[in-house]
């Protein structure tokens, strides 16, 4: 037996390794298990969005959880993980006026769980944001949101969660679960057992291997989030900006980080293959991504981009992740598959995770991220 | 000052490049960095130091020499001939798409 | 029958033999090359309205390079040949090629990857002053525009190249202060059995020490790099070294041309998912390939310096065998006789490639000796303290994981120029063998691709 502790967390992506962090708050031990290091598939590959404007209403409170610790998180961490509060601003095109409808019932519903957002005409927008294209409708500004760099992230929350105790093993992949009397006896490849009272599952992409040993598949589907960077140039773009779209090949979005690289992500994601640990970008996704984003802001024509890359995510069918305890064993919890959408609530949904194994419940609205969502009827 | 120094096939028609608006001399068959390093010494200024630059590799592969045209455009200068009416910049110029200031 | 459809990249000495061979098998390959004209490096080709003959251009390898450029000039037509065309990325069996804003994607039978080699490069401090060239950017200045990088030039580093561009520059006229050698002498003399394999060029070699020499060119063999000095406005004004009995000593120069040998460019065959090995006689990761030039993926061949720095008179046999292994896998009849022949011919470089190997050793214990403050990577201003800050506080010690927490190797041009001497900078401090290290995954595009891409198609 290679360790008992209070708890075991298998993925070291961002939920794992804030939550081992704040799991170490209450004052529980911990053993992070990480088959690869420490935040380099979906958090670590990511476009970097710290944003709440555009989730749904119901997240909003677990969104506003994160934003206060990004806000800290320079203290807590003790590093720097580029987080910049420097807006976000969400655009539509002329041809889906519609939209705007939307966008202000959105800005009303969000008022009232305390994201204030602006809504500006594209006149306006262009005027105050000149790097807007013709075809730019209308926006929703959220002045408080903004970006950091995932990079950095998830490794600063595990080195802090070190220093706080937890213990991380790196290069530990698990291939087997199961609850033996009281406690879990969780496997890893190379046969070192790890045992704990508490399992939390945030495994992302692995998350179905993992919680189907227990009876409970759920339907993810990896995909790889579709990234590039541009050269360096002076900084002059505050906000993080995106596309407001039912058309997924749309979907483009870009933020430039102080040093001067414009990050793009969006269009359409390419595969992942988590058993070979592998996530490729598609040169026809690149091509169609720096289509839409010179729609979206035609000056960026003129730059060059110098990277691609992608990394495995999971993806639920409602893009709604997986968050709570097991539905079939107790003391099994799960945090994963956020649909390519966990960056900015990461941090939150550590803090809730480690709140509901400390305290047994939270004031964090989970209902809609239950596991029994999946669940056969038998 | 010049920083490269020409050592023959001198004998070619003279061009005009203007460079941070000021009309330089270079010769048909040269690079854009051949035309600008045969009559200066610098092509732009590094991102992230103080340094000025003056290009590393001349075959296109470390990308130390991109210089800017007047209108915006990026341009690699060790791989692109100079010609005449080429309005160069050697620093971004104002940033079209600013939300500074 | 279909005619296969061939695919060559690169159109230096590999590239060249390796199109000639198809032609010859009734072929029509597609060539794709980001030059404006052919030749590649070695044997670049001047502008049009240049006039300096072959002798001058090239030397002693004048007759190979007017051989091979006459060669190219002879296919012209009986290829689709692409000059200025950028190979930026190679996935589900098609080839993703820029020229300006022209995007196409090309699907092939057979992909041949001859794509050259560039300068290996050892950090100095100094070395983002203006005024710092590549060796081969030196010889590119000279070669293809009739310049020298500058007034006073020393040249710093070590292999075959940094006598042949010194000595090439004391010929066309340009003041060479002095050639620093970090090899010691007595390395090449046990390199010499290996290197008697090609004795022609071993001896060439000597012939240009002596030119140098008599020139009033001073060189030192043995040297350790101190510090380019120069400043942030001006550029370089000098260099301080070691000798190799451990004075102090500074010259006085403008530029330097630097480089330790070359490293092949490797990107396209690690984004065609080619599986690598490591070399431990260059410390370098190398896809993996056959005798004939066949990678570990199935309808992808590798040939000249882009696989495995050989040289050039290499790369022209391992062109042709590679396009032969080529045509005899699309089931086309092809002499076996002559295959052998070639692999005998690549094998006899590869004796000689050794020896250069042994004779100019990569100084990979610089990179752990560089001082905290001098720059590691070009691109992103990164020092070798920042990285070194970076291990302690992390404990990165794989080259992508101490990439994205430093930025060394994130910029324009890839890490081609800091990569390996980053790799070996970690290994030393991390107390680890370099190949424990990894190499830095290429990722696409391999040069900036411009975002207007595709943009009036």
């Amino acid at each position: 037996m290679s360790g008992a502790s209070d708890v075991i967390i298998v993925g070291g992506g961002l939920m794992g390794s804030s939550a081992a962090l704040f799991l170490r708050g209450h004052g529980l031990s911990v053993t992070l298990l990480e088959t690869d290091l420490i935040g380099r598939q979906a958090s670590g590959t990511n476009f970097g969005n710290v944003r709440r404007q555009g989730r749904p209403i119901h997240q909003l409170p677990l969104a506003n959880r994160a934003i206060a610790i990004w806000r800290q998180s320079r203290e807590l961490l003790g590093a720097d993980v580029e987080y910049l509060q420097s807006g976000h601003i969400r655009v539509c095109y002329r041809e889906r006026p519609e939209l705007v409808g939307s966008m202000e019932e959105y800005a009303a519903n969000a008022r009232a769980e305390g994201l204030e957002l602006e809504l500006l005409s594209g006149n306006a927008l262009r005027d105050q944001f000149p790097f807007f294209g013709p075809d730019v409708l209308a926006g929703s500004y959220s002045a408080t949101d903004g970006h950091a760099n995932p990079r950095l992230a998830a490794p600063a929350f595990a080195r802090a969660a070190a220093r706080l105790g937890a213990v991380i093993h790196e290069n530990t992949k698990i291939v087997d679960a199961q609850k033996v009397g009281e406690d879990f006896i969780v496997t890893a490849a190379d046969g070192r057992t790890f045992r704990a009272p508490i399992l939390l599952i945030t495994a992302g992409a692995w998350g179905n291997a993992l919680s189907s040993q227990f009876g409970e598949p759920v339907p993810i589907v990896p995909k790889g989030p579709n990234m590039s960077v541009t050269e360096p140039v002076p900084y002059s773009i505050l906000p993080a900006v995106g596309v407001m779209t039912p058309l997924e090949e749309e979907t483009v979005y870009f933020r430039q980080v102080a040093r001067g690289n414009i990050v793009l992500g969006g269009s359409t994601r390419g595969p992942s293959f988590p058993d070979q640990y592998r996530a490729y970008v598609e040169p026809q996704n690149t091509l169609s991504q720096l289509k839409h984003i010179r729609r979206l802001a035609p000056q960026l024509g003129k730059l060059n981009i110098i990277r691609v890359w992608s990394g495995i995510e999971g993806y639920m069918p409602d893009s709604q992740p997986v968050m709570g305890p097991s539905a079939t064993t107790s003391g099994l919890y799960y945090a994963f598959g956020f649909s390519g959408s966990g960056f900015q609530i990461g941090p939150g949904v550590g803090e809730t995770m480690a709140e509901i194994i400390a305290k047994g419940a939270t004031d964090i609205p989970i209902q809609p991220y239950r596991i029994e969502r999946f669940a056969t009827p038998s | 000052m010049s920083r490269f120094v020409r050592l023959g096939e001198t004998d070619r028609p003279i061009i005009t490049v203007h460079v941070d608006g000021k009309p330089v001399d270079a010769l048909e068959g040269d690079t854009l960095m051949v035309a600008l390093l045969s009559s200066g010494s610098m092509l732009r200024q590094s991102e992230f130091g103080p340094e000025k630059r003056a290009g590393f590799c001349l075959m296109g592969a470390c990308q130390d020499c991109w210089v800017w045209t007047e209108s915006g455009d990026r341009l690699r200068a060790c791989s692109t001939l100079a010609a005449s009416g080429q309005q160069i910049v050697t620093s971004q110029p104002g940033a079209s798409w600013s939300n500074h200031a | 029958m279909v005619e296969p459809r061939i695919i060559i990249v690169g159109a230096g000495p590999a590239g060249t033999r390796a199109a000639e061979a198809c032609v010859q098998a009734g072929i029509r390959p597609i060539v794709l090359d980001e030059g404006r004209r052919d030749g590649g490096q070695i044997y670049r080709r001047q502008p049009d309205n240049f006039t300096r003959p072959y002798a001058k251009l090239y030397g002693s390898e004048a007759g190979r390079a007017q051989a091979l450029h006459e060669t190219f000039d002879g296919l012209k037509g009986k290829i689709d040949y692409r000059p200025e065309t950028l190979v930026w990325n190679i996935a589900g069996g098609q080839v993703w090629t820029a020229s300006q804003t022209y995007q196409d994607a090309l699907p092939y039978d057979a992909l041949l990857l001859c794509t050259g080699a560039t300068d290996r490069l050892m950090p100095v401090k100094g070395w983002q002053f203006a005024g710092s060239y590549s060796l081969g950017g030196a010889q590119v200045a000279l070669k293809s525009q009739a310049v020298s990088i500058g007034h006073k030039v020393v040249f710093m580093g070590s292999g075959p190249l940094l006598y042949l561009v010194a000595s090439q520059y004391v010929e066309a006229g340009a003041h060479v202060v002095a050639v620093l050698d970090t090899a010691p002498y007595s390395a090449r003399i046990k390199a010499l059995p290996d290197l008697l394999a090609v004795p022609s060029v071993l001896w060439n070699g000597v012939a240009l020490t002596m030119k140098l020499k008599r020139a009033g060119v001073a060189v030192y063999n043995g040297i350790k790099p101190m510090e380019i000095n120069g400043n942030a406005a001006e550029g370089v004004s000098g260099i301080r070294f070691r000798t190799g009995a451990g004075v102090e000593q500074q010259v006085a120069c403008d530029a330097v041309a630097m480089g330790h040998h070359l490293r092949p460019e490797t990107q396209l065959a690690d984004l065609a998912r080619c599986a690598f090995v490591f070399d431990p006689v260059t410390r370098q990761w190398l896809p993996e390939r056959d005798g004939d030039g066949r990678s570990s993926v199935a309808g992808i061949y590798l040939a000249g310096d882009g696989a495995k720095i050989l040289g050039a008179r290499s790369a022209e046999a391992s062109g042709r065998l590679g396009a032969l292994a080529a045509l005899a896998d699309l089931g086309l009849p092809v002499d076996k006789g002559e295959m052998a022949s070639l692999r005998g011919d690549v094998g006899t470089y590869a004796k000689f490639a050794r020896g250069l190997a042994k004779a100019f050793p990569w100084p990979s214990e610089q990179a752990s000796q560089l001082p905290d403050d001098a720059l590691l990577c070009r691109c992103e201003g990164v020092t070798a303290g920042d990285l070194r800050a970076v291990m302690r506080e992390t404990g990165a010690q794989e080259a992508n994981r101490a990439k994205a927490f430093s930025r060394v190797g994130m910029g324009r041009c890839q890490g081609r120029y800091c990569g390996l001497a980053a790799a070996e900078l970690i290994a030393a401090e991390a107390d680890i063998p370099v190949e424990q290290v990894g190499r830095l995954r290429a990722q696409a595009p391999v040069k900036p691709l411009t975002i207007a891409i595709g943009d009036d198609q």
